[in-house]
């Protein structure tokens, strides 16, 4: 019984990579071809739809505008994250176990609530259709997670530690940045990841706050579909090149992964 | 693990945290809270309406279908991806080549943005073009899942269990690697089977794990919203419309901002609910 | 019960191993017996491959080269749960969700005896443990030595057992506690008359465990003898070295061409006849400190320092850049600056490449 066990993963991957095969597999044909026949794969290979994508500025902008607004995010929440992790961790002081619950209810939010809300919130400060919008709205989830993550890997980490240092004479912040830090790589590593993940695959807030300038990918396809009329594989192109930076990243922190799913706190 | 020292100054640590998320929490919920007790006819004209929308939404139809639909589908969906999870963790290689391939390949859907996640299995569902819906077409079924709710929902689900039962997985596969060899090893002279060893030693050391795995798959499921309306667009008819998708019907589509903000605090309120059920269900059996 | 047969056991845990490379095998050629209910220690540092030849008779490890025999029995190939033996671990392992009572009971049933049976046969063990009290209660409730007994508890309760393994299983327990559990095993091996393999890095617990004591180093048997053996004629350096606080003083020797042992030029009496083939060898002059004394004439030192360790004093002496160890009695009175010493030659020997010259 045990030698067949390794089928049991293999055709869970296998039933994860037959979706994703399909739209590659669509991507490589033109749309005639799709809408004539069912084909495994394509009769005539063609690169035609990710030539458009990389090469037409609608489409191509669509990737630089997500990817930077999930950096900046990415930046901002881990950024201020960090202290507050570190006060959690330390101290003790009023409202402080509150504040932490307070916090991980956010993630709890359901973005179809605040959907209106943001669009009204953000269009008053005369920041609709930023970057920095996007960026500023996935906070709401993203910091209470970094913070819950951080912290997990902070207390990880022995008082005695920062008791030296400041024994020893560091300011604060050059302990934190010199030293800390550092002890706590990997903890930042993981905040980083689901940062960048959750703001990655995010799509209601990031389409109701932007429209032309800061538009996301995700929203440039939607438009295809509805307004050229379904260009198959041009869509399956444009989807199969947002599943690359998510690949990349994978395969950078595959060290970490089953460690860092514990979160410090397994 | 040494104690907290009390620090009234530690707020200042906590400020910038405070600031950007109470910005996005504090203000757009007082904009939800002041819709929903309030009516307005346009040109920025509100009158106070009390607990009227809260009376119009738990007793429209249409809400108390959706929610149907939406406890029915989180049921589903936690029913199938929490075991699953863990089977497959269980069967998962330990070290080696095999774990690093396996790992890379089963996070993959989980950082796909989604839109391409409710596209793709849109095209990969149809009973056309698409690979799965031709495929049970060939084999005799009669699936549409554009005409038919049955297969609107099962495809709805598929897709949920492909997008996310790898989160259970590698949670589950984290706390499987926290147990010491020595447990196993005590097992075997213990002359435990399988069984008992996964019954006495390794469930009762994932719970910690699978609580973690319970609460965010309950919760994200719950607030399930892009998709599924990428998938079926709530259809056919309304057969898939979920809470968030309705939602965002009454409050995008047609603009009734008061029962949109009632629903909303209302659905909002539930996840808060439950969800600190499920934390204290759970934390007190390991109290005792 | 059972007679322990460990023949010509090797071990590596590279899949393949050099013969010739030494550093490729845990455990060299192992050859032991273990005789029907005794109480045995193996003590060795970390790294010396005491748990390796421990996990082996558990069968928790197939052996690369060798057989082990119960009884004439050979189980090499059997699993851990046909083997009857029983481990306790360095850390405390109970099956958290169930009760002390079912954790007892666990081996039992798992084996199919009929319940009226396992219930007696826990609670008589329980009553051994002082933990009747607690068989209710849950396992996870209980302190570190808590466990431990119960861990030791499911080796006990089956009567089938062959022998008890016990590897470090003190490690986790608290000092105080320490000395309870330990005179605990003792008397639950009177008892119990079981086959008791104890393996630790602490010769206290070694030497007031065991009837008889293998000490390991590097993978293989230095000695194996009572705790006197050990302490007064040690076979192997390493013996001499970690056994005995403090342990033995090791002085580099000549033999010179009479196949007389000579330290520093002066000439040491000592136990040791053949001399001769130790010659060419790395030879060393090992006695303990408690067997050097003062004397008129002798090896003359410098006294560095006396330390006062209550019942005895501890001076060190030194002979040009050698030190040497000796113990002195609270009585006696330790010279300034400069004395003699000798050594009891019965309890002086020639060690040649770390062995000792018959």
């Amino acid at each position: 019984m045990s030698r067949l066990k390794w089928l049991v993963p293999t055709i869970y991957i296998v039933f994860l990579m037959l979706p994703i095969y399909w739209l590659l597999n669509m991507s490589f044909k033109n749309t005639n071809e799709i809408l004539g026949g069912f084909t495994l794969w394509p009769r005539e290979f063609t690169l035609a739809n990710y030539a458009k994508i990389l090469t037409d500025r609608t489409w191509y902008m669509g990737y630089v505008n997500s990817l930077a607004y999930v950096l900046m995010n990415t930046v901002i929440s881990v950024t201020v994250a960090l202290p507050a992790a570190y006060a959690f961790s330390r101290y003790r002081f009023l409202g402080d176990k509150h504040l932490f619950f307070w916090l991980l209810t956010n993630r709890m939010a359901p973005p179809a609530v605040f959907a209106l809300p943001f669009f009204q919130l953000y269009s008053s400060i005369g920041l609709f259709d930023t970057h920095i919008a996007v960026a500023l709205a996935h906070c709401l989830f993203n910091i209470p997670l970094a913070v819950w993550i951080l912290e997990g890997f902070m207390s990880g980490v022995p008082r005695e530690l920062d008791e030296t240092a400041f024994v020893d004479g560091y300011p604060f912040w050059k302990f934190f940045i010199r030293i800390f830090m550092p002890t706590i790589a990997a903890g930042i590593g993981v905040a980083c990841f689901f940062c960048f993940m959750f703001s990655w695959v995010e799509l209601l807030l990031a389409k109701t706050l932007t429209s032309v300038d800061a538009k996301p990918i995700a929203a440039t396809m939607t438009r295809t579909a509805s307004t050229s009329g379904y260009e198959l594989g041009l869509l399956a192109a444009a989807g199969a090149l947002t599943i690359v930076p998510g690949a990349v990243v994978i395969w950078f922190v595959r060290n970490y992964i089953a460690k860092g799913f514990a979160l410090g706190r397994v | 693990m040494s104690s907290k020292t009390p620090n009234q100054k530690a707020w200042w640590l906590v400020l910038p945290v405070v600031l950007l998320v109470a910005f996005n929490a504090v203000i757009p919920l007082m904009a939800v809270v002041n819709y929903s007790v309030q009516e307005t006819f346009g040109n920025n004209e509100f009158f106070f309406e009390g607990v009227r929308w809260f009376q119009q939404v738990m007793q429209s139809a249409r809400f108390r279908e959706a929610l149907q639909r939406q406890i029915l589908f989180t049921a589903i969906v936690l029913a199938i991806q929490l075991p699953l999870g863990v089977a497959i963790a269980l069967a998962m290689p330990r070290r080696g080549i095999g774990l690093s391939i396996c790992l890379v390949l089963m996070a993959m859907p989980l950082l796909i943005p989604y839109n391409v996640v409710g596209a793709m299995w849109n095209i990969f569902a149809l009973p056309d073009i698409g690979l799965m819906g031709k495929g049970l077409n060939e084999l005799g079924f009669s699936f549409n899942y554009t005409r038919q709710p049955v297969a609107a929902w099962i495809t709805l689900v598929a897709m949920d269990v492909w997008h996310w039962t790898s989160l259970v997985v590698l949670l589950a596969y984290a706390g499987l690697s926290a147990i010491p060899d020595a447990y196993y090893q005590a097992a075997r002279i213990d002359g435990a089977s399988k069984w008992a060893i996964f019954r006495h030693i390794q469930l009762p050391k994932l719970k910690h794990v699978l609580l973690i795995a319970v609460l965010l798959r309950f919760m994200d499921s719950f607030m399930i919203y892009t998709e599924a309306v990428v998938l079926t667009g709530g259809g056919p008819g309304n057969a898939t419309t979920l809470l968030s998708i309705d939602l965002v019907k009454i409050a995008l589509g047609q603009f009734d901002l008061g029962p949109a903000a009632a629903m909303s605090l209302i659905y909002f309120l539930i996840i808060l609910l439950s969800s600190w059920l499920f934390y204290t269900v759970m934390t007190r059996d390991e109290e005792h | 019960m059972a007679r322990i047969h460990l023949e010509q056991l090797s071990h590596s845990y590279r899949p393949q191993p050099r013969a010739e490379v030494e550093a490729d095998w845990a455990l060299r050629g192992l050859d032991l017996q273990w005789a029907d209910g005794g109480a045995y220690a193996l003590l060795g540092p970390s790294g010396c491959g005491k748990s390796t030849l421990l996990n082996l008779i558990s069968g928790l490890l197939q052996p690369t080269q060798g057989r082990v025999r119960f009884d004439e029995r050979d189980v090499t190939a059997l699993e851990p749960g046909q083997r009857n033996i029983a481990q306790v671990f360095q850390f405390p392992v109970v099956y958290d969700t169930m009760s002390v009572f079912d954790n007892l009971a666990f081996p039992l049933r798992n084996r199919g005896m009929a319940e009226p049976d396992v219930k007696a046969r826990v609670i008589e063990i329980a009553e051994m443990l002082d933990l009747g009290a607690s068989l209710a209660n849950r396992a996870s409730g209980l302190t570190a030595d808590g466990k431990q007994k119960i861990s030791l508890g499911r080796g006990l309760v089956r009567s089938d057992v062959a022998a008890i393994l016990f590897d470090e299983p003190l490690t986790v327990i608290d000092p105080h506690l320490k000395w309870r559990l330990r005179s605990k095993l003792k008397e639950l091996h009177q008892r119990v008359r079981r086959t008791m393999i104890y393996v630790t890095h602490d010769q206290t617990e070694a030497l007031t465990f065991a009837e008889q004591v293998v000490v390991m180093f590097d993978g293989q048997v230095v000695q194996s003898g009572t705790p006197v053996e050990l302490f007064e004629r040690p076979a192997h350096t390493f013996v001499g070295h970690f056994i005995g606080s403090p342990g033995m003083n090791l002085l580099p020797c000549e033999v010179d061409a009479a196949g007389v042992a000579r330290f520093a030029g002066h000439a040491v009496a000592n136990a040791s006849r053949d001399l001769n083939a130790a010659r060419g060898k790395k030879t060393e002059l090992g006695v303990r400190p408690e067997f050097v004394h003062f004397a008129g004439v002798g090896i003359p030192v410098q006294i560095e320092r006396a330390s006062d360790v209550g019942r005895f004093r501890i001076v060190d002496a030194r002979h040009g850049a050698q030190l040497i160890k000796l113990l002195v009695d609270e009585g006696e009175p330790v010279p300034e600056r400069q004395a003699h010493l000798v050594f009891d030659a019965q309890r002086t020997r020639v060690y040649a490449d770390g062995w000792a010259v018959a």
